[in-house]
């Protein structure tokens, strides 16, 4: 997957958003404060938000560009998000919330065909593969933080989509939950091959997911390559990030 | 048929034509409000609350030179064969509009507490805007919506001021509860008063009682 974002601008009151970076890999990072801009960019390539000028190209597909008026919309987007808190339908069961997307979609290439050597993309194999057999007929009020985030995850999987953007799906999670459903991200990058944007403030997930990080600081990209690249080399990022996380909690 | 029972069906009847009026109106431009930024978005819900803070009365005296004879709109009803003022009609008229307020901001708030991160994610799912209205916005605002229209019936359901001034009381055409216990209370018939009272205090609180019991089961993601 190739991630093209080329003069994005995006303003409001208090904040704004500049970047022009192009990058590519299996699995992106995201990585900054509370406040650098991860979700809003999230948001910019999901189509929840119109920049106010620039443009994003996913592959060969523009997704949006201010200068001809280009935009497609969300739902058109093909583009997967797992909001934080999952942001299940409450009023659904989980089956209903699996197949509330399932309508296969063309893509805006015209391609449909799972990649090669992937696993094609079922209600049969997600709900095997996430393990939520069990979950089926239960409502979504009834679910653990856990089983909350493998639905999520299954029902953004089922859509189809040709990116999916996580934005922090762990962080409500304790430690053993992060461990059950951190390798699920593994297996959809890898075994389902879709791509994914993944937005974290803990520098080891990037060393097990992503091929490329991009560190934001207040709507600017501040550093951008693979995880060893920025944390090993330069590792002051992790340090100062970390440290103005402590001090906004004092 | 027992004059009674005739009053508190025809009242019954009209409440409930009058929120059935609204109802379409109210709910759309509550989702507006709700969900959209518009010029003269405070105008418009100013207007609406009007009706809650005004004398009932002197919305009732607008009402009757809108739709009188003379009346911007009452001259085109005319022409077209519609005799609004003095008939059941202008009953359900001014019931809705005493109405509206109620209806429009519960409407608003119900549709304020459905998380607008919950139609985002529809949307990535490949749902368009009236899929995502139809599917998780409206069933998620329902208990808020209901809840308003059972208010919004209760209000039309009491209505007398803006009733008295539009429609008068004219006996078998125009008389509801609360135009009958006012009438009743004119003549010196307590008892008749009374019976007319407690049927209009059973209702509305039952009315009350409903839309609390809506509020309380509203299904909305816990905060946790």
């Amino acid at each position: 997957m190739k991630l093209k974002l080329s003069s994005l601008r995006w303003h409001a009151s208090a904040f704004s958003l500049e970047l022009s970076i192009e990058t590519e890999g299996r699995a992106i990072g995201l990585f900054g404060n509370s406040g650098a801009g991860k979700t809003t960019l999230i948001e910019l390539i999901a189509g929840l938000r119109r920049p106010d000028a620039g443009s994003i190209s996913l592959d060969q597909i523009v997704l949006c560009d201010t200068a001809d008026g280009r935009y497609i919309p969300p739902e058109l987007r093909c583009v997967g998000y797992v909001p934080q808190d999952g942001a299940l339908f409450p009023h659904l069961t989980v089956h209903a919330n699996l197949v509330y997307g399932v309508r296969r979609r063309s893509r805006l290439d015209g391609t449909e065909d799972t990649p090669d050597g992937k696993i094609p993309i079922t209600l049969e194999s997600i709900i095997e593969r996430l393990d939520i057999a069990a979950l089926l007929q239960r409502q979504v009020t009834h679910l653990s933080g856990g089983e909350r985030q493998r639905v999520t995850l299954a029902r953004a999987l089922l859509a189809s989509p040709r990116l999916l953007l996580l934005d922090e799906p762990l962080s409500s999670l304790d430690a053993d939950h992060k461990a059950a459903v951190f390798p699920l991200l593994q297996r959809i990058r890898d075994e389902f091959g879709v791509p994914l944007v993944y937005v974290s403030h803990a520098p080891e997930d990037f060393f097990a997911l992503c091929d490329q990080v991009m560190v934001l600081s207040e709507g600017r990209c501040q550093a951008a390559g693979a995880p060893a690249e920025i944390f090993s080399a330069r590792p002051s990022i992790g340090y100062q990030l970390a440290a103005n996380r402590s001090n906004a909690r004092v | 048929m027992d004059a009674t029972l005739y009053i508190t069906l025809f009242s019954l009847g009209v409440a409930a034509l009058g929120t059935l009026l609204i109802l379409p109106g109210g709910v759309a431009l509550g989702w507006l409000l709700a969900r959209r930024r518009w010029y003269g978005k405070a105008l418009v819900e100013t207007l609406v609350a009007l009706p809650l803070v005004m004398p009932p009365v002197a919305t009732g005296l607008i009402l009757l030179k809108l739709l009188g004879r003379r009346g911007p709109l009452g001259e085109f009803l005319e022409a077209v064969g519609w005799d609004i003022v003095f008939t059941w009609k202008a009953v359900v008229i001014a019931a809705a509009v005493m109405a509206i307020p109620l209806l429009v901001r519960n409407a608003r708030v119900a549709f304020e507490e459905v998380p607008e991160r919950l139609e985002q994610v529809a949307r990535t799912l490949g749902a368009g805007p009236w899929r995502v209205f139809f599917t998780i916005t409206l069933p998620l605002a329902s208990r808020g919506l209901c809840a308003g229209g059972v208010l919004a019936f209760a209000r039309a359901l009491g209505e007398f001021g803006a009733t008295a001034m539009v429609a008068g009381f004219v006996p078998g055409e125009t008389v509801t509860l609360s135009l009958g216990i006012y009438h009743q209370v004119q003549l010196g018939r307590d008892t008749e008063a009374f019976l007319l009272l407690g049927i209009s205090a059973s209702l509305a609180f039952g009315a009350v009682i409903l839309s609390e019991l809506l509020l309380r089961k509203r299904r909305l993601p816990r905060n946790d």
